[in-house]
């Protein structure tokens, strides 16, 4: 490997560490503040704990992305300063939105995690409204940054210069609509999953616990709404995609030649230099009526386009095949449940669901990491589609594989300690001791007794 | 021009502004993590304890000073972050690897403090990467304002060690953990106003890297006039006397005030102390982002650019101000 794929990898590997803890920043806020605010309605001290151990749950994974969200944004310019130096004037609005909506998070967080017991229980609980709506902000703001490099608009180049910048006009870019609208809900979907996984577990070792049904409740509630609709904005953003960046939706597809009638291609080997795909599965005409709504309309393919600007087919490929059969899975299980749900009005904890939801729990982050290898690897070998090239914009430092295996080990060991320490904390069945400090009437200064 | 001259000025001096709130703010995070390690006596589990409930509230708020200064950076003078970031690679990887491990040790201890071996571990690393970090952050702005990385044509002319190499930068590196610990310490008195016996630890711990702060500042004077004379030469200007003795008198105020346990006294006089170092430092170095060559002028964004930055700054600040003002009212009032 050279330096350039040390830092390609690099930025990948942070980027697919930090999504995580991104989306999840999103997804947790909300789950906890839907069960602050059932509390405050019902008064069930069962959903005050749960909120508590959602907002400790929030409390660790926001720091990691916090620390490792900061990296990123240097790592723009360790590793691609080229990209900035030309890219820095267009797009760093949305950057600077983004900084005070995390602004706005970290602090109401602050407030949110160690405020219990010092501000009003309304206010505590706009802070956790606050915390939900800013964090999903920052997502946008952030999305619509990488909207930009695979749609650059607002700025005309003029003798090799950057010239008429309008960073509105590169905000509100004709990918940042899809982009954005996809990644959001993914949040919601692989969080809601996610948490839905955790707690069915624990029903199923437990029916009887009020506390894992009423958190499997809220989290498939969750799930179950966000994912109709992001399959619905998937249509929408392979369409956009179809019209914006060809070359991209051809290499999604492992479409070569141009035709009428394209048949959709499931998984598969691609050969780019026979141009066909082998051992895989087609679906007649589907493609085209999925790209266009016509079962006989024309898909353009990679043939079209010289062979230094394909994208690795294979891997963007099967990464859009994972995403979308993630998704399906994921569909089929929320339609299931919302049946069941239908038939007897109460929690579907109908075993084999349970099951089901245990080992989907993974499904909503493989989607989004898949997902993210589309887009961006789907990119290459542009930085800024069609303007720069990637490999224009890497930094002249040697050596990169050191920061590299550097930040690599780093993350790895803090993902072990994670998963070691969310194992502990979240997991944990919520012990006798806890319900009654709870139920216990309050004492001392506030309204919530403090559960640490 | 005097458009463009003013949106220009108004960035930078945000820019220098965040920059010292981050060092009043973060600064004393970090100088907490250092005397959680330095924690000793009768009382060293206290201290920590009392150290980790100053900061827990509030250090990733504070935290998010230096993304703005990096956004700012990087969408006002685009050429100059490039710059930045390829001449002063190492050191600012070194920093990142040191923020992550601060902000992840210290929310994993917070939460995994089930004996004290593991907490201790996370101790050691979470106070570890608080004495590296201000290090290695003090190294990249002695490196910016050393005036021995080079640019051409966008290019850094002077490799990957230039500048934040030098002892000049070394003892930038070391005055910046001076300024922190003295910043935190002269915090803890106020924090620490429940515990007489505490809050003594912490009034000796001001006291002491207080005084041990003149040295240090010595030495990186006397260490600019022969590694930053560009930076040295801006010192001698007419303001520059003012300043240092505004500085001082503010250095001074601070330390009587811990002498006489005057101590929300000693905590303004110690930030303004921190403010005035930073202030004048930067109007040292104006108008040179990276001394000499990359200038506030030479490489600023495009003025449309420019315009709607300031004004996402003042919408940014209509939130922000009154958020921030509440998290402090909550937890940091008397």
């Amino acid at each position: 490997m050279n330096d350039f794929l040390f830092a390609r990898s690099q930025m990948a590997m942070s980027l697919a560490f930090h999504i995580i803890f991104a989306a999840l920043g999103i997804g947790l806020p909300l789950l906890m503040a839907l069960a602050e605010g059932a509390y405050l309605r019902t008064k069930n001290p069962v959903y005050l704990d749960l909120s508590k151990r959602w907002a400790k749950g929030t409390a660790i994974l926001f720091a990691v992305g916090a620390v490792s969200g900061t990296v990123l944004s240097f790592e723009l310019g360790l590793l691609w300063p080229g990209f900035m130096e030309y890219a820095g004037a267009i797009i760093g609005m949305p950057f600077s939105l983004e900084g005070f909506a995390f602004f706005t998070e970290a602090i109401f967080l602050g407030i949110y995690l160690y405020g219990w017991d010092r501000i009003s229980p309304l206010a505590h609980w706009i802070s956790g409204v606050l915390v939900a709506i800013s964090g999903m902000l920052s997502g946008v703001f952030v999305v619509t940054a990488n909207a930009w490099m695979n749609a650059p608009t607002g700025f005309d180049i003029v003798d090799g210069k950057v010239v008429n910048i309008d960073p509105i006009a590169a905000m509100l870019n004709p990918a940042s609509f899809h982009e954005v609208l996809h990644m959001t809900l993914a949040a919601y979907v692989a969080t809601g999953f996610a948490v839905a996984a955790v707690h069915a577990w624990f029903v199923l070792k437990d029916p009887t616990s009020h506390f894992h049904r009423r958190a499997l409740g809220i989290a498939l509630l969750m799930a179950t709404i966000s994912i109709p609709l992001q399959i619905l904005s998937g249509d929408h953003s392979a369409k956009r995609v179809a019209e914006l960046q060809p070359a991209k939706f051809a290499a999604m597809e492992s479409h070569y030649q141009t035709e009428a009638g394209a048949p959709i291609i499931l998984g598969g080997i691609a050969n780019d230099d026979a141009m066909r795909v082998d051992y895989a599965i087609k679906i007649p005409y589907a493609l085209s009526f999925l790209a266009y709504n016509d079962p006989f309309a024309e898909v353009t393919g990679l043939a079209e386009f010289p062979r230094d600007e394909w994208p690795n087919s294979n891997i963007v490929h099967w990464a859009f095949d994972i995403m979308v059969g993630s998704g399906m899975v994921m569909l089929a299980l929320a339609l299931w449940a919302g049946w069941l749900w239908w038939r007897t009005r109460r929690l579907p904890d109908h075993q084999w669901l349970l099951w089901a939801l245990v080992f989907a729990g993974p499904l909503g982050f493989i989607a989004i990491e898949a997902g993210w290898v589309v887009t961006e690897v789907g990119r290459q070998p542009w930085i800024i589609y069609g303007v720069m090239r990637t490999a224009e914009a890497v930094t002249p430092i040697p050596g990169l594989v050191v920061p590299f295996v550097t930040f690599t080990l780093l993350y790895l060991v803090l993902s072990i300690v994670l998963v070691f320490l969310l194992r502990r904390q979240f997991l944990e069945t919520a012990t006798p001791a806890d319900l009654e400090t709870v139920t216990a009437p309050p004492s001392g200064k506030g309204v919530y007794p403090d559960a640490d | 021009m005097l458009i463009e001259f003013s949106l220009n000025l108004i960035i930078a001096t945000v820019i220098v502004i965040a920059l010292i709130l981050y060092a009043l703010l973060a600064g004393a995070d970090f100088g907490g993590g250092m005397w959680d390690l330095l924690a000793w006596g009768p009382r060293a589990r206290q201290q920590r304890e009392a150290i980790a409930d100053a900061i827990g509230p509030v250090w990733e708020a504070n935290h998010v000073w230096l993304i703005l200064v990096i956004v700012l950076l990087f969408t006002a003078y685009p050429p100059a972050f490039a710059a930045i970031m390829t001449a002063l690679h190492i050191p600012i990887t070194i920093v990142l690897i040191g923020i992550v491990l601060r902000g992840s040790a210290f929310v994993f201890r917070k939460y995994d403090a089930q004996d004290d071996a593991t907490h201790r571990r996370w101790s050691t690393v979470f106070s570890i990467a608080s004495f590296l970090t201000p290090l290695f952050l003090g190294m990249t702005l002695g490196g910016l304002a050393s005036g021995a990385i080079r640019v051409q044509d966008g290019l850094v002319t002077t490799g990957f060690l230039a500048g934040w190499t030098s002892a000049f930068a070394i003892a930038c590196g070391l005055f910046a953990q001076g300024l922190f610990a003295f910043l935190a310490a002269a915090y803890m008195t106020v924090e620490t106003a429940a515990d007489p016996t505490l809050q003594a630890d912490f009034r000796w711990r001001a006291l002491f890297s207080g005084l041990s702060l003149a040295p240090a500042a010595a030495l990186v004077f006397g260490l600019a006039w022969r590694e930053a004379p560009l930076l040295f030469a801006e010192l001698t200007d007419w303001w520059a006397p003012w300043l240092l003795v505004a500085t001082s008198v503010a250095a001074l105020a601070a330390l009587a005030a811990l002498w006489w346990r005057q101590f929300q006294l000693a905590r303004v006089a110690a930030a303004l102390q921190v403010a005035l170092i930073l202030g004048g430092w930067a109007l040292a170095q104006y108008p040179a982002l990276i001394v000499p060559d990359l200038t506030i002028e030479n490489s600023v964004a495009p003025l449309y650019t420019l315009r709607l930055l300031v004004i996402t700054l003042a919408a940014g600040a209509i939130v922000l101000l009154p958020s921030l003002g509440y998290l402090y009212y909550i937890f940091k009032r008397p």
